[in-house]
């Protein structure tokens, strides 16, 4: 999901998202990043995450996302 | 807690906005970000213009200069209603309460029940379950509901979180019996171990205000506000309304023996574009039924969301016919709370500019 890395640093472009496992805990996404990452993804790949799966532990890392996304029937 | 109401009806609603509108363009330099993330959270929660009040405006001012314009024009006459309720969390006074500033400075009649609630963003279903409980009453005719805030007196300009999205706005809502058997249902849940998640920590007796509760304080984010000011969880926030008001909705729609097909318009408190969005999705419910415009447009003005999205998109069709609507309000308590009811056809829907 090399779309994920282009996703994350359009919103913060001053983050390499490739060295951390923590986006939140280490200060690269804050709550209305996260919102902004939900609506790209709901375009990007033409699904809705539900909001109760909106929630920091879905968003820590590029697993975590590659999971939440699998959810959602969007394959690796 | 389930209520079922019958032979009642919404007779009328003004809107009252201020005139003086704020642009979230020009506030985006206040804020802890960059433009274009600023940009991005534009379009993605619907921020753009919100109505603040100029100067030390408070909600007696709305209520009153509402109230006088509907007794210029004849919509309704001072001695015609037999309660006047004030639905606010920005009130003038501690005590006394705002109701009873009204009805004074309108020289209102003494035989007037006049009862402040304290709700925000739920405070619209609150107070339309309070006139109705009223109304069960020989003696009260019509009932005033007043639902007002002026929060951006208590928002700090600088907080990201709050500050892009609030309102300042009134609503005046005239309810009476009718002979309609038609039923109303409702339904109400509240959790106070949850009030944290909305707060003005100080200026209350627990945490009287001082120089030290004025002192901006920088949040893990990046916003600065102090404890004199809004403070909103919006994580919390978020989770509590996508968990709770979906099966909330289903259970009224259940207990009213009917489906969301058959509404036909989900007139929903409105906090944010996404939000909304969410739980449309999430409801499987169309977005042209669910307006989700009024925050770009006017703000967040808690209790006089539904009001204001109801006047904003459904005005002229109102006046003339009835539909069937589901109201919905969550926020502050925390408080959840729905209603099925046929709206109209109403006397009057409109709104107006206060100078």
């Amino acid at each position: 999901m090399n779309d994920l890395h282009a996703i994350l640093t359009n919103i913060r472009p001053e983050f390499d998202f490739t060295t951390s496992e923590d986006f939140i805990g280490d200060g690269m996404l804050d709550s209305f990043d996260v919102v902004t990452l939900v609506s790209e993804l709901d375009k990007c790949y033409g699904i809705s995450i539900e909001g109760i799966d909106i929630l920091p532990e879905h968003f820590q890392n590029i697993a975590a996302l590659e999971k939440l996304l699998e959810k959602y029937g969007v394959k690796p | 807690m389930n209520f079922t109401f019958s032979h009642r009806r919404l007779a009328g609603l003004l809107a009252i906005v201020p005139a003086n509108e704020h642009s979230f363009m020009d506030e985006m330099a206040n804020f802890n970000a960059p433009v274009g993330r600023s940009l991005k959270l534009k379009e993605v929660m619907g921020y753009d213009k919100h109505r603040i009040v100029d100067g030390p405006v408070c909600v007696s001012d709305l209520a009153c200069f509402g109230l006088e314009h509907l007794f210029e024009s004849g919509s309704l006459g001072r001695d015609d209603f037999d309660a006047l309720l004030v639905v606010t969390e920005s009130p003038d006074y501690f005590m006394p309460p705002t109701s009873n500033v009204i009805q004074g400075r309108l020289g209102l009649k003494h035989d007037l029940f006049c009862m402040d609630i304290n709700q925000g963003c739920a405070g619209f279903l609150i107070g339309l379950i309070e006139s109705f409980l009223l109304l069960e009453q020989p003696s009260v005719r019509k009932v005033v509901l007043i639902n007002a805030d002026v929060l951006s007196r208590k928002v700090s300009t600088k907080d990201r979180n709050s500050y892009p999205l609030i309102g300042d706005a009134a609503s005046i809502t005239i309810l009476e019996r009718s002979d309609d058997p038609a039923p109303i249902h409702a339904n109400l849940k509240m959790d106070g171990t949850r009030c944290e998640a909305l707060i003005i920590p100080a200026g209350g007796l627990r945490l009287p205000s001082s120089p030290e509760t004025a002192v901006l304080e920088k949040d893990s984010e990046g916003n600065l506000r102090a404890k004199d000011n809004l403070r909103m969880d919006g994580t919390a926030v978020f989770n509590f309304v996508q968990v709770e008001v979906p099966p909330m909705i289903d259970e009224l729609l259940a207990a009213a023996g009917t489906t969301a097909e058959a509404v036909e318009a989900f007139l929903f408190h409105q906090p944010n574009r996404f939000m909304l969005e969410k739980l449309a999705d999430k409801m499987k419910v169309p977005y042209e039924k669910m307006p989700m415009n009024v925050v770009e447009h006017y703000g967040n003005s808690s209790g006089v969301t539904i009001p204001l999205a109801i006047v904003h998109n459904l005005s002229e069709r109102i006046v003339k016919e009835s539909i069937l609507a589901c109201l919905a309000g969550f926020g502050v308590g925390l408080t959840w709370s729905s209603m099925l009811l046929k709206l109209g056809p109403m006397d009057f829907c409109e709104m107006i500019e206060y100078k």
